[in-house]
């Protein structure tokens, strides 16, 4: 089964949404809210969007609301793939 | 249009910022275009050999990760990045740190004519290869022309008042003119130029239906203004971001202005009758532009001119200039034959070129022309620099679709 883990969420957030200046996503960053580590409300949307088509998962818009932390993003993602 | 300016409000420009062709960095820049060294070449940022454009000038020492921070950069188009770039350098040479000013008092108005092409390619791409959701949503903020202006804005916190100019190659004038109007009422400085990038297939397609884009493949005899020899113009990217206060405000902080914002007017060409001789109101805009200044011709020592490349415009810019100052009545050059055209960046530029010509007292040259053509009798300052006292420079611009914008500049 294919599961998804923060490293894959890490490399998504850098790789599409860029890496806020004084964050270092190597960090333990997984339950560090996205707008503390300087991510707006679009970067979440566009991470969701990447993982959507990488995974081949839907992720409706009021799930990414939810999505606060890297970790809750994890989450909810494995979620679904396990459903 | 003129409008008058008291002598205490007079805006003065205490930052360069600029990204050329020929130079990242003012000092480089400034050097290159001393030196008589071109910027302009085979453009490379795409596979340009099927298309019928080839010579461009590029930025070719920017690198956009570099010089934008991660989070901005992925978010903004490569125009955005060289205008962010060089407003970030105008900053620093004004020594005007935002934090310490009033957010509502610092504002920003950028010129735009292409706004981000590159980054809509790239999207339109996925669009038609992979579907509407792999469409990013950065797309919905990077193409649209106030991108630059907002992204200076969200980056600095100014928060006065924002706005961006798209009058084609009159924007870069036309945005010192807003922003002098801004000074005049609350805004303590103003962040103000303009940049263009739209050396992509889908900017350069749009650029070339004016049918006046040079396609000929020799970089050195590409771009040729008020040359016998002339065949269009080069298009290039960049451009420059200036700093703007009242001499009042620099002076109090004893900032040393590069010089002032001494007049600038406005005009618009009628449209063209079908079969009949095309207008040009571009004397009009000199006209108002000194009379705001009250300055006669005898007192400008260098014209920047618009130098489109494409002879019957050519020869419009050279009547107005002759008819003005005389023939060979005043000295003209065209520093953006060694950047091509630089589209809402262009006369940002050339008004920072004339800024830097009066602090360094010499009139760059203008590269590549033989020998001006008949109908221009101008004074062309050719191939190398030409000493000389510089303290009052006009510069000329022209946006497609017929906006004129003159600017004159002075010491202070």
């Amino acid at each position: 089964m294919t599961t998804f883990s923060l490293d894959d969420m890490r490399r998504i957030m850098g790789g599409c949404a860029g890496v806020p200046e004084s964050v270092d996503l190597a960090d333990d960053i997984g339950d560090v809210t996205f707008v503390e580590l300087g991510y707006d409300s679009l970067a979440v949307l566009e991470m969701a969007a990447r993982i959507q088509q990488e995974l081949g998962v839907r992720i409706p818009d009021d799930a990414v609301d939810e999505m606060k932390t890297p970790q809750a993003a994890v989450d909810y993602v494995n979620r679904r793939l396990a459903a | 249009m003129a409008e008058r300016t008291a002598p205490a409000t007079r805006p003065v420009v205490t930052g360069i910022g600029v990204a050329a062709p020929n130079g990242l960095g003012t000092q480089a820049y400034w050097s290159a275009t001393l030196d008589g060294k071109s910027g302009i070449g085979r453009i490379t940022r795409f596979d340009s050999d099927r298309y019928p454009v080839r010579v461009g000038g590029e930025v070719s020492e920017f690198d956009d990760t570099e010089h934008v921070p991660s989070r901005l950069a992925v978010q903004t188009d490569h125009w955005s990045h060289l205008g962010l770039t060089a407003a970030d350098m105008a900053l620093r040479d004004a020594a005007l740190d935002p934090a310490g000013l009033a957010e509502y008092e610092m504002a920003v108005v950028t010129a735009s004519s292409s706004g981000g092409t590159e980054f809509g390619q790239r999207e339109i791409e996925k669009l038609w290869s992979q579907g509407p959701r792999f469409v990013g949503v950065y797309q919905s903020i990077a193409w649209f022309y106030a991108a630059t202006t907002g992204q200076i804005s969200i980056r600095y916190g100014m928060r006065g008042p924002c706005g961006v100019i798209c009058t084609e190659q009159a924007g870069g004038l036309d945005v010192v003119a807003q922003a002098r109007r801004l000074l005049r009422q609350d805004a303590r400085m103003v962040v103000s130029g303009g940049t263009d990038a739209s050396l992509c297939p889908y900017g350069l397609v749009a650029q070339m239906s004016n049918g006046l884009l040079s396609t000929r493949d020799d970089p050195e005899r590409a771009y040729l203004p008020f040359d016998a020899d002339a065949c269009g113009y080069v298009p290039g990217e960049g451009g420059a971001m200036l700093v703007l206060e009242t001499e009042a405000a620099a002076r109090a902080r004893d900032a040393r202005p590069y010089g002032a914002i001494a007049g600038y007017a406005a005009t618009f060409d009628p449209r063209p009758e079908p079969g009949g001789e095309p207008v040009s109101n571009l004397r009009r805009a000199v006209t108002g532009a000194l009379d705001e200044a009250r300055l006669t011709p005898d007192q400008v020592d260098v014209v920047f001119a618009d130098a489109m490349a494409v002879p019957e415009r050519d020869r419009l810019e050279a009547q107005a200039i002759s008819a003005v100052f005389g023939p060979y009545g005043v000295p003209v050059t065209a520093p953006k034959t060694m950047t091509g055209r630089l589209y809402a960046g262009g006369a940002a530029l050339d008004l920072a070129t004339a800024l830097l010509a009066i602090r360094d007292g010499v009139i760059p040259p203008t590269v590549g022309v033989r020998a001006t053509a008949p109908a221009c009798d101008l004074d062309l300052v050719r191939t190398i620099p030409r000493d000389g006292p510089v303290r009052t420079a006009l510069v000329l611009a022209r946006g497609h679709g017929g906006f004129n914008a003159a600017m004159v500049v002075t010491a202070t």
